[in-house]
């Protein structure tokens, strides 16, 4: 009786092919996920993870010293190259700079993230959001350009120091070992500032998602229990803050150990990750040595993912 | 407004405020001076204060031929990889917030991989795969990269608005008689829309500004980026780069702000009707 009413009622609403497929979805839902699934699995699948392994690949290939031309038989010789003192210092010196510029954007998101999380309200609270997301979303190319004016021997940075008769410390600043140089958009610190602007917006949002999180009363209450400000920040807030400030280190480590733009434009000649994959796989034509160099982020940020992992930052995205 | 952070009658101190304060002036005052710069009348060095101002520069970017042909490839670049990452995007959300099934997380993780190496690592794979399979470069390399690390964008908004829309809501429309493809048109798509414009439109402003990737996937053709990555190294008239970088902050903060408003928006109705 049931079936007769049903299939009455599938004829009169008309059921042409289309309605007949639709039916056919709705019954079985796995057939339904597949066709959801096959394009962008298609898609990042073959596109994707494709010309990953290809590249992976790679780099165990080797390149013939002679004659230039890849060699496409199995061995690890690529990467007995990879670890050449010459190579390592590249490594160091762009961990090093990502170590620094995570440390750095780390304190000064902070404030920033403390402010919007706990005292910005209504309106003042979507004007922080939107002054954090604006340059997150904004041109990376032109945020770089500008600090090519603002570096520059001529531009406005030497001019506030001059105006303040500062400009003693900035030449002590830049004699410096190793940091300094011969202008500051030839040297460390100049980079150093590109990285810190450029990764900060990663930073202020994680640490802010986990501030909000902290109960006001559990900071009243420290107070009540007779902590200092400073106490209460060291003992109550930072440990709570923790897995957004990991959240956000990931971002600003991971991106400034393949980015190749920023020390191009402004920094020493002394290449980063980014830049000797880009010089080997470009100009040399060692496409296996330049696939060597980019599992070297890949696999540190693999060990970076497992400890941010077991901080519990992912619950902070 | 999360009702924790009310408690805390007590107000910032001036340390914090100023921090704050200094923090978000880092962030914006590098942008303001491009402004300042596109009307400087000092064209071989980056003088400041700049010696005069003047209009001039965007009369001279105005008639410049290789400006315009960068600003169209990159729109049609970003337009082409903005809807298929709208469809790809859309579709894998669909499968990943309606159900639960075996390697969903690995999906998930698929998605968001592109963005989540360094671009370089994504520039470079791309490169080499085109060069192994003897594909020349062309418009559609570009895109091809491009619709790859938009995706995520567009299935992001894709995924928190279906999550937030009840399943209910579709039962009933099958309950009242509508089929899948009716409830498709008629209920999920308009609680979609907005998330999906926004997606689309922050896809959109990552795709027309991408330079890394696009570096390796682009063969002789300079899209809006790249144009300026040359002027950059090789500076030829330094103020007229300043106008396009005007230009190009622009063209991506108004589609940045209509999403921003329009997924706003979209959180309101959507904590209402809960």
């Amino acid at each position: 009786m049931a079936d007769a009413a049903l299939t009455s009622n599938a004829v009169e609403r008309g059921g042409g092919g289309l309605r007949r497929f639709s039916d056919v979805l709705v019954t079985r839902p796995r057939l339904l996920l597949l066709i959801l699934l096959a394009p962008p699995l298609v898609w990042l699948g073959v596109v994707y993870l494709g010309s990953l392994f290809a590249l992976l690949l790679q780099s165990f290939f080797s390149i013939d010293e002679f004659s230039g031309l890849i060699q496409h038989e199995f061995t690890l010789k690529t990467y007995g190259e990879l670890l050449q003192p010459a190579n390592l210092d590249i490594i160091l010196r762009t961990v090093t700079m990502a170590a620094c510029v995570t440390l750095a954007s780390a304190a000064i998101a902070f404030p920033i993230a403390y402010y919007a999380a706990r005292y910005a309200r209504g309106r003042w609270k979507a004007l922080f959001y939107l002054a954090v997301m604006l340059p997150l979303w904004s041109s990376y190319l032109v945020r770089v350009y500008s600090w090519k004016l603002i570096l520059a021997k001529e531009g406005i940075l030497n001019w506030v120091f001059a105006e303040l008769h500062l400009t003693w410390l900035l030449d002590v600043l830049l004699a410096l070992p190793v940091i300094g140089g011969p202008s500051l958009s030839i040297s460390y610190i100049g980079t150093f500032l590109v990285f810190l602007y450029i990764w900060l917006p990663f930073m202020i949002l994680p640490i802010q998602a986990s501030l909000e999180r902290v109960p006001g009363s559990l900071i009243e209450a420290s107070g009540d229990l007779g902590a200092t400000p400073r106490q209460a920040f060291a003992t109550v807030i930072l440990p709570l803050a923790l897995p957004g400030i990991v959240a956000g280190s990931i971002f600003t480590f991971s991106l400034t150990l393949g980015d190749y733009i920023i020390p191009q434009i402004v920094g020493s000649s002394r290449l980063f990750i980014g830049q000797a994959v880009y010089t080997h796989q470009g100009t040399a034509g060692n496409i296996p040595l330049a696939a060597a160099f980019t599992v070297v982020p890949i696999v540190i940020m693999g060990f970076y993912l497992w400890g941010a992992k077991k901080l519990g930052a992912f619950n902070a995205l | 407004m999360r009702s924790s952070g009310q408690t805390t009658g007590t107000r910032a101190s001036t340390g914090l405020k100023v921090a704050a304060a200094a923090g978000l002036a880092f962030l914006h005052l590098p942008l303001l001076l491009i402004f300042l710069y596109a009307f400087t009348t000092e064209e071989k060095s980056y003088q400041f204060p700049p010696p005069g101002l003047t209009f001039k520069w965007f009369a001279v970017a105005w008639a410049r031929d290789d400006i315009w042909a960068a600003i169209s490839l990159s729109a049609q670049v970003a337009a082409v990889s903005t809807l298929i990452a709208m469809l790809l995007g859309t579709l894998a959300a669909g499968a990943v917030a309606r159900s639960r099934f075996f390697g969903r997380e690995t999906v998930s993780l698929l998605i968001i991989l592109p963005i989540a190496l360094p671009g370089i690592i994504t520039g470079i794979a791309l490169r080499s795969a085109f060069s192994l399979a003897e594909i020349p470069f062309s418009f559609w390399t570009i895109v091809l990269g491009h619709a790859t690390f938009c995706v995520v964008v567009v299935y992001n908004n894709a995924v928190a608005r279906l999550r937030r829309a009840s399943g209910s809501l579709i039962e009933a429309s099958m309950d009242l008689g509508a089929d899948g493809f009716q409830t498709f048109r008629l209920v999920i798509l308009p609680n979609l829309a907005t998330a999906l414009l926004a997606g689309g439109m922050l896809a959109f402003a990552l795709s027309f500004d991408e330079v890394i990737v696009t570096t390796f996937t682009a063969g002789q053709q300079s899209t809006l980026p790249i144009w300026m990555l040359t002027e950059l190294v090789r500076p030829r008239q330094r103020p007229v780069t300043n106008v396009v970088a005007v230009f190009v902050i622009a063209v991506t903060f108004i589609p940045i702000l209509a999403a921003y408003y329009l997924t706003r928006e979209g959180q309101h109705s959507g904590g209402e009707g809960k």
